[in-house]
């Protein structure tokens, strides 16, 4: 019988691999971890979902420059402005910590300035997204909290479907998925939103699914291991044999979200984009970080 | 063998006939009879989809404790008045009133406060020489049901003005303690929207001081007066200009007492939008006392502390029919009948959180949703029947499957598609596939180790099962953890990939068991396309 494979039979040594992959994830994680205590001090591109203040979607019919809008914004009076071209058009964001009060909205601020300073250049506002300090502080907090609450949940099933080391494997290279992808959108200095929230704990979730397939199979060879000597091959063999299946799922689930990206438009970029860098990331630890730490783990427990 | 197959293939029929049903409306109009029996409901679009507005409106808890005081401090001032309590002083604190009096009327003053203020606890009491100081404090409980309370009746007078503005499909529900959430989909004009929402539509009618202004020109407010700005639109250039005027702090009518605001045109000005007001009985016998005592001067009419107009009262007035002008525009004509017939804010509210999103930007978003999930989708497709030949055709026939089970329970749910959402699908597409990969595969080697077909179909799925399992609850657990935590669209999010899983789990599992044992029933194949 032949079957149309991307992937033939492979044997290779995973675990052979693992002081490469350690280095090169605890690179991942403490850019990571930098990225976190950046983000707790404010300074990253975070959105005002998080930060408050307003955020204003215009789109120019006119040739309009970054540049005059900010001169012609901060000559009055609105001094924190950050504008964001939206490449190959003529929209841009414009974001201010300034928020809506009961006498003046920020929405008609800017576009009584726009309208009275930029002469003859047609605009519309296509979104305005105000969000006051008290509520950006509540959703950090619960963005926080979500993401620990669904480790704890994670560690517990799987603790509970096999043990209890396979548990905090598990957790832990999704704890690296999630700093990896901090990491990394970080350092592109790409929004984080409360999209990109979403998008962490889907690709904890689709990592997980990676993990635990290979959990599953590691376990299926581990019952007819003789000696704990094995057990390196054991994890080697395991992870071979659900290799293609492995790249196969990451492949097409990359070609989705790659449409998402190409076509999904602007406001669904940011998202796509941390999907497909998750896909990838989830991918890897499953292999490399998940499947190594419970050999580690096991040797130290004889 | 063929008989419970022939039922697991009815079962699948019987959910697409019904998933087929409840996906119509969104497709077709019914008609008719058709429209009697068949349900009606069609999947709603979200904000980001469809444009318009969401609000988060905060209580402010402060003033409406100051306002609760007020009350209390006057209705406690008058039983004391009317029992013949005599009190040296009464003062107002943050949730406390306290009261002077002499040490001989305590006995008195506590039984007004036991008889008729059940809600005023005594606090402490504090003798100065012959006079004794009693602090009655709001109990705790009269204070979380003061919040309570407002916040039901804001909820309930916002739903009343939104009604009445004519938006379809609101969602305003309580959030929290003392946060209310609006969302409305399709506003065109958002400004008014938040006009209309944010209004206190506080209406009082107060005496203008005349005399007073000569003196207050000096800049100090005579005692008992106050200066509120008075708004005034010019008819010919259409400015809005606004004036101090100085007013008598005393109520002499409010709103409370109202029962009917519509739209007039004509007046003075011949064809200028007013507001005709009506009063309830009461509110008819204060306004024929006000206007009989106060002919020749002039009267403000006050919302939310502007003052809109304050004509001269020429004679009194009787009925409980009253008017306001102020040059409006019909909008703001419309608005204004429309807060005053649905009555007041128990307290100002706050805007939080202000998104709007245009309906072009959603039209927009939507198309290109659509567009990215169809092109997946086709990846998917292709893809599977490249890889898996004649099998890959069963994965694509149970992700078929998925989908119209899902838009099916999307529409019988009402549940509201968003952005996230479609991302959403086109997750559950991607999970979908790994399903039917993970299992394919699990055929394969299957049939490496030389099994026959069904044999090694058999095994596959039993194998591969506890696997998808796992992996499905993993998944579950994080989306459960965002449906919690999340709000709005994040929401969607969470609710369609749930669904989608657990869809995919019947579908990519048993849907597609079902297609095999029937080839297998059928053919009995000696090979497998796989």
């Amino acid at each position: 019988m032949k079957f149309r494979e991307i992937v033939h039979s492979t044997n290779l040594d995973f675990m052979g691999m693992r002081n490469r992959a350690f280095t090169f994830s605890a690179l991942l994680v403490l850019l990571g971890f930098f990225a976190f205590i950046m983000v707790a001090f404010g300074k990253a591109n975070l959105s005002v979902d998080f930060t408050g203040g307003t955020n204003l979607h215009v789109k120019f019919l006119d040739k309009v420059t970054i540049g005059d809008l900010r001169n012609v914004l901060m000559d009055n009076g609105i001094h924190d402005v950050q504008i964001q071209e939206v490449s190959g058009t003529k929209e841009f964001f414009i974001k201010t910590k300034i928020v809506d009060t009961e006498k003046e909205k920020v929405q008609d601020k800017i576009k009584q300035i726009l309208a009275g300073r930029m002469e003859g250049k047609k605009f519309e506002i296509l979104g305005s997204n105000m969000v006051g300090s008290t509520v950006g502080q509540t959703l950090k907090k619960n963005a926080i909290i979500a993401i620990a609450v669904s480790l704890v949940g994670i560690i517990i099933y799987i603790a509970w479907r096999f043990t209890f080391v396979f548990g905090i494997a598990a957790a832990i290279a999704t704890f690296h998925d999630v700093l990896a992808m901090l990491g990394i959108f970080w350092a592109l200095n790409r929004e984080m939103n409360i999209l990109f929230i979403t998008a962490l704990l889907t690709i904890a979730g689709y990592s997980l699914t990676d993990t635990v397939v290979v959990f599953d199979r590691i376990r299926e060879n581990m019952t007819k291991m003789k000696s704990k000597a094995e057990l390196g091959n054991v994890i080697s063999r395991s992870i071979n044999e659900v290799l293609s299946r492995t790249i196969i799922t990451s492949l097409t689930v990359a070609l989705v979200i790659a449409a998402l990206l190409v076509l999904g438009g602007k406001v669904l970029f940011d998202f796509s984009l941390a999907l497909f860098i998750g896909v990838f990331i989830g991918t890897y630890s499953s292999i490399f970080v998940a499947s190594p730490l419970i050999f580690l783990w096991w040797k130290k427990v004889r | 063998m063929l008989k419970s197959l022939k039922l697991r293939a009815i079962l699948i029929l019987i959910f697409l006939v019904m998933s087929v049903i409840y996906c119509l409306p969104n497709v077709i109009e019914l008609k008719g009879t058709w429209k009697k029996y068949l349900p009606s409901d069609k999947i709603y679009l979200g904000l980001d989809l469809k444009g318009g507005m969401q609000l988060l409106l905060e209580m402010d808890t402060a003033k409406l404790l100051q306002n609760m005081v007020d009350r209390k401090f006057n209705a406690f001032k008058d039983a004391m008045i009317r029992d013949g309590v005599r009190f040296l002083e009464l003062d107002k604190k943050e949730n406390a009133l306290s009261v002077t009096i002499r040490s001989e009327q305590k006995e008195k003053l506590y039984n007004i406060a036991g008889k008729d203020f059940p809600d005023l606890k005594a606090g402490s009491t504090k003798a100065e020489g012959e006079n004794l100081i009693v602090e009655f404090l709001l109990s705790e409980k009269e204070l979380t049901n003061i919040k309570d309370n407002a916040v039901h009746q804001a909820l309930e007078t916002i739903r009343n003005r939104i009604d009445q503005f004519g938006v379809s499909e609101p969602v305003i529900v309580q959030q929290g303690d003392n946060q209310i959430l609006v969302q409305l989909p399709g506003v065109k004009d958002p400004q008014r929207a938040l006009e209309l929402i944010g209004k206190t539509a506080q209406l009082e009618f107060k005496l203008v001081d005349e005399e007073g202004s000569v003196r207050y020109t000096g800049g100090t407010v005579p005692e008992g007066d106050e200066v509120l700005s008075l708004k005034a639109r010019n008819r010919d250039t259409g400015i809005t200009t606004t004036t101090p005027i100085l007013l008598k702090k005393q109520t002499l009518l409010s709103g409370e007492l109202l029962t009917d605001a519509r739209v007039k045109i004509g007046g003075e000005f011949g064809n200028e939008p007013y507001v005709a007001i009506e009063f309830n009985s009461e509110g008819a016998r204060i306004f024929d006392k006000m206007t009989a005592e106060n002919v020749g001067k002039r009267i403000a009419i006050i919302l939310d502390s502007t003052v809109y107009s304050a004509p001269v009262v020429r004679e009194r007035i009787s009925g409980g029919k009253a008017s306001i002008t102020g040059g409006f525009k019909m909008d703001e004509a419309k608005d204004l009948a429309i807060v005053l017939r649905a009555g007041a804010l128990p307290a100002p509210v706050k805007v939080v959180q202000n998104i709007t999103i245009g309906p072009t930007l959603g039209q927009d978003s939507i198309r290109k949703g659509i567009q990215a999930a169809l092109l997946g989708a086709i990846f998917v497709i292709v893809f599977m029947v490249y890889y898996y030949k004649h099998s890959g055709i069963v994965a694509d026939i149970a992700l078929f499957l998925n989908l119209i089970y899902l838009l099916g329970v999307f529409s019988a749910l009402k549940a509201t598609m968003t952005l996230p959402g479609i991302a959403g699908i086109i997750l559950t597409m991607g999970i979908g596939v790994d399903t039917n990969v993970i299992i394919f595969e699990r055929i394969r080697e299957e049939l490496k180790l030389g099994k026959t077909v069904r044999a090694a179909i058999d095994a596959g799925y039993s194998k591969a099962w506890l696997t998808i399992f796992d992996a499905h609850v993993t998944t579950l657990i994080t989306t459960f953890v965002l449906f919690i935590f999340g709000t709005g669209p994040i929401k969607g999010f969470a609710v369609t990939l749930s669904v989608g899983i657990i869809i995919n789990l019947f579908t990519a599992v048993f849907g597609s068991k079902v297609i095999f044992d029937w080839i297998i029933a059928k053919y009995k194949p000696r090979s497998l396309s796989i």
